[in-house]
């Protein structure tokens, strides 16, 4: 009864193509070290033109980190919990209840913190809360 | 046969019953459901981190000015090296327990053998090294003083560098002698440090060194924690001083906020505890594949649920290292 599960094994929106499951596993590995690896290098040199600039209130270095963590976290739920070879309500199921929930919390959270800041700085409280 | 079942005239409809309209058993749709809920929780923590860090924001500690540590290498500053090594531990047995659950579809169980234990080996290595990580910043290594208002300050000399508390305190002038509850009035023991070196001989060298300054944990618009001039610095640790910090617990940080320690021993922990129970997980199927279970049972499945949960940990670490280590 082993049944063989149809594996996707196109990544890159199917620019890259491997030609089985292991090659598409290492193709991954390889992917997400080359993304550790700058995000170490960045976080040890830091580089002051993207520690000054900021975009939306956070430092570009910032959103850099951000946003490679987002796409390591995207391949290793596509590709090594295999839910790109899920059918698509599942997928949907599992991420937008994840993603929107998180968003959501995170935004709320961060805004408010924001505020405490605001009112450690401007209000009465000279340090401890 | 035939006249034993009742035909309800729904077989191959929708709402007919046995229809998997997921494609996915029962076991592994409740994975999926306890990694959402789960992941649900460490958003929670990691968002609670935010809120104080947005708060602190402009006295929060530089990760990388606190996490300088590689095992042998002593002395020597390397920010963000030994956590990376982590990073691709895990990363890395991310990787074998994908190939276990790929052979395991192909019902290889020699393969699926080695890539467990490889697994295994890799979830145990990941926990030493996150027991070291845990003791170094327990330990600490300046240590710091921190005043009547909770604010840490820190000792430096005049190039900048960091000096530790036992080589400028002065020795000579009080022996240090430890408190106990029987020479009190009442029963009080010694504060929950027990540093080598007290408050006053650490004045007392401060006074004797003029290169000494002092470090606070206000940042200035560069990010950089503000060094105070000389007569500030006296001033500052003769007036607030109050107690020695060597490491960090639950309530002292030497490198800064207590909350920051608060939150790494949390947040990490909870991971750790989801990374230990990856390991035993890995252990059961291990013996569960090597007893021929699954050869038995006809499917490996079994590996890709545990499997997932274990990529699951990895998906936490790679977020736990961006907001702890990289922002």
């Amino acid at each position: 009864m082993a049944h063989e599960h149809e594996h996707k094994l196109a990544i890159f929106r199917g620019t890259l193509k491997f030609k089985s499951n292991i090659h598409k596993i290492w193709g991954v590995f390889v992917i997400l070290s080359i993304v550790t690896i700058i995000e170490v290098v960045l976080g040890i040199i830091r580089p002051a033109f993207l520690l000054e600039n900021d975009f939306l209130a956070l430092k570009l270095l910032n959103w850099i980190f951000i946003l490679l963590t987002i796409f390591k976290a995207y391949y290793i739920t596509w590709d090594f919990m295999h839910i790109r070879d899920e059918v698509t309500a599942m997928r949907r199921a599992v991420v937008w209840t994840g993603v929107f929930l998180i968003a959501y919390l995170v935004t709320l959270l961060l805004i408010e913190g924001d505020y405490i800041y605001e009112v450690f700085n401007n209000g009465y409280i000279k340090f401890n809360f | 046969m035939e006249a034993t079942v009742v035909q309800t005239g729904t077989e191959g409809k929708t709402w007919g019953g046995g229809d998997s309209p997921l494609k996915a058993s029962y076991g592994k749709l409740m994975m999926w459901f306890f990694i959402v809920s789960d992941s649900l929780t460490f958003s929670g923590f990691l968002a609670a981190y935010g809120l104080s860090r947005f708060k602190f924001a402009d006295i929060w500690p530089i990760p990388d000015e606190v996490f300088t540590h590689f095992p042998f290498l002593h002395g020597v500053e390397a920010p963000m090296y030994y956590v990376a090594f982590m990073t691709f531990v895990l990363i890395f047995s991310s990787v074998t327990m994908v190939l276990a659950v790929d052979a395991g579809s192909k019902m290889q169980k020699g393969k699926v053998t080695f890539y467990l234990f490889l697994t295994i080996i890799g979830g145990f290595v990941f926990l030493s090294s996150q027991a070291w990580e845990w003791a170094t910043f327990i330990k600490g290594d300046y240590g710091a003083v921190e005043t009547k208002g909770g604010e840490i300050i820190q000792f430096l000399d005049k190039d900048g560098s960091r000096v530790a508390l036992d080589d400028f305190a002065a020795l000579a002038t009080t022996p240090r002698t430890e408190h106990t509850k029987e020479n009190g009035i009442w029963y009080k023991k010694e504060a929950e440090f027990y540093p080598e070196v007290s408050l006053d001989q650490v004045k007392a060298g401060f006074l004797a060194n003029d290169n000494l300054l002092i470090r606070i944990q206000q940042k200035d618009e560069n990010g950089n924690h503000i060094v105070l001039s000389r007569a500030e610095s006296i001033s500052k640790l003769e007036k607030d001083g109050q107690l020695i910090v060597k490491g960090a617990n639950l309530r002292h940080n030497e490198y800064g906020h207590p909350l920051f320690a608060d939150f790494f021993f949390f947040i990490t922990g909870f991971h750790g505890f989801h990374v230990s129970i990856g390991v035993l997980l890995n252990c059961i199927i291990f013996f569960n594949v090597l007893i021929g279970t699954y050869e038995r049972r006809g499917s490996y499945e079994m590996v890709e649920k545990v499997g997932l949960y274990w990529h699951f940990v990895d998906l936490v670490w790679v977020f736990v290292f961006t907001f702890f280590y990289l922002v």
